[in-house]
């Protein structure tokens, strides 16, 4: 294939992640790996390489949107980002010791399960409780703004939730992806931290993670640069145009639509796995 | 609650900042890789390329001293890599900017936390998993 066909085709894949991931809540990097694997044959490393940056891009594009609503609590993701960046090259580690056919089966596997997630319905568990004697030592209780004034929430089961981020690190640093699915399990369910808070605070926590995991694969020299070019430049024109949709759309049923596709792209991803045609 | 207050709007300060330093940091390091792809592309259009098997050996811009070598010499690959380099930097430099943030709010424990994490990272620079 020719460097400008392979351009072409990158840039507008690229885009697509980047529209439906941000549309959708799902990010780019689940969309980015099965194109360039399934798609144009790319070997799972590179591809792995690539999604990375699309997560940093996506979250920082992301993040600065967000900031207006001034939500983040830096605290709560400052405290968790020991455990995810320490795990995400834990991760990466794992991902240089095992074969790339595990690889990708536990990528379709997190594939089905985030696919499983963005249809369930969020259920905002916070209140304002304040028994957890780590919460309280690591200052991580806090307050946002809601038209009634300030609204005080208090965070719970704090090393429940630790150990949760400590899972979504290794998948983030051995797949390439942002692990928004399962940071939304530590900080909605287990920690109960309310929407307004988790959802901005764990887009600051995927991209000080992959940012730790992106340094190690530079290294390993899975970032080519003839990749990351078009997959940078597509995915953050697409979130930026999908950021901007999204306020004035609603993605139900989008997200129903995303869903199957999504599914069926995992269950190839499985099946390439298993059968080898790595 | 007025204490709460005034800490609420100093958050919102530095929140501010901090979206104009990501904002511009997505900004500067996206111009960079179309400028460095748009120098690539303009002798290697016809180039073939195939990314079916994995050579680590074979990569140019691995390593930050080797980008801004290639860099001076205005390779256009080098210059999407330096691009990439600088995307990857954003979010790290928001760990900075959050640590200085907590000096100045005299939380010296989050100092210590913010640090551990910039160590974490700094060590990922350092580490050498290659085959």
């Amino acid at each position: 294939m020719t460097v400008l066909l392979f351009t072409l085709i990158v840039l507008i894949g690229a885009f697509l992640a980047g529209l439906l991931g941000s549309l959708t809540g799902l990010g780019g990097g689940v969309i980015i790996i099965p194109l360039l694997t399934l798609g144009l044959g790319v070997d799972i490393h590179y591809a792995i390489g690539a999604s990375i940056i699309s997560v940093i891009a996506t979250s920082s594009g992301s993040a600065a949107a967000y900031v207006k609503e001034g939500i983040t609590n830096v605290r709560i993701g400052m405290f968790l980002e020991i455990a995810t960046t320490i795990s995400a090259i834990v991760g990466v580690v794992i991902a240089t010791a095992i074969k790339a056919d595990y690889i990708i089966v536990i990528f379709g596997v997190i594939l089905l399960f985030s696919a499983f997630m963005m249809l369930k319905k969020k259920v905002d568990h916070s209140n304002n409780e304040q028994t957890s004697i780590l919460a309280n030592y690591f200052k991580l209780n806090g307050s946002y703004p809601t038209e009634g004034g300030l609204k005080q929430y208090a965070v719970h089961h704090v090393v429940g939730g630790f150990a949760m981020m400590f899972v979504a690190g290794t998948l983030s640093g051995l797949l390439g992806i942002g692990s928004g699915a399962l940071k939304v399990i530590g900080m909605d369910n287990i920690m109960k931290i309310p929407f307004k808070v988790s959802t901005t605070t764990s887009n600051f926590m995927i991209g000080v993670t992959a940012a730790a995991s992106a340094l190690v694969y530079l290294h390993k020299g899975q970032i080519d640069p003839v990749i990351a070019m078009p997959v940078t430049l597509g995915v953050i024109c697409g979130a930026t145009i999908g950021a901007k949709i999204l306020i004035r759309t609603k993605t139900d049923k989008l997200k129903i639509v995303f869903a199957v596709v999504v599914t069926f792209l995992a269950l190839q991803m499985i099946y390439k796995g298993l059968t080898g045609n790595a | 609650m007025s204490k709460e207050i005034k800490h609420y709007l100093g958050d919102k300060d530095v929140q501010v900042i901090l979206g104009t330093l990501l904002r511009v940091g997505v900004i500067v390091s996206t111009s960079i890789v179309l400028i460095g792809g748009i120098i690539f592309m303009s002798s290697h259009t016809q180039a073939v390329v195939s990314f079916e098997h994995f050579k680590p050996e074979e990569a140019k811009f691995s390593s930050i001293a080797d980008i801004l070598f290639g860099v001076r010499s205005f390779d256009g690959l080098a210059i999407i890599q330096f691009g990439v380099l600088l995307l990857i930097f954003t979010p790290i430099a928001r760990v900075v900017f959050s640590i200085f943030s907590f000096l100045m709010e005299k939380d010296y424990m989050y100092v210590l936390i913010g640090l551990i994490v910039l160590c974490v990272i700094i060590a990922s620079l350092y580490l050498d998993v290659t085959h």
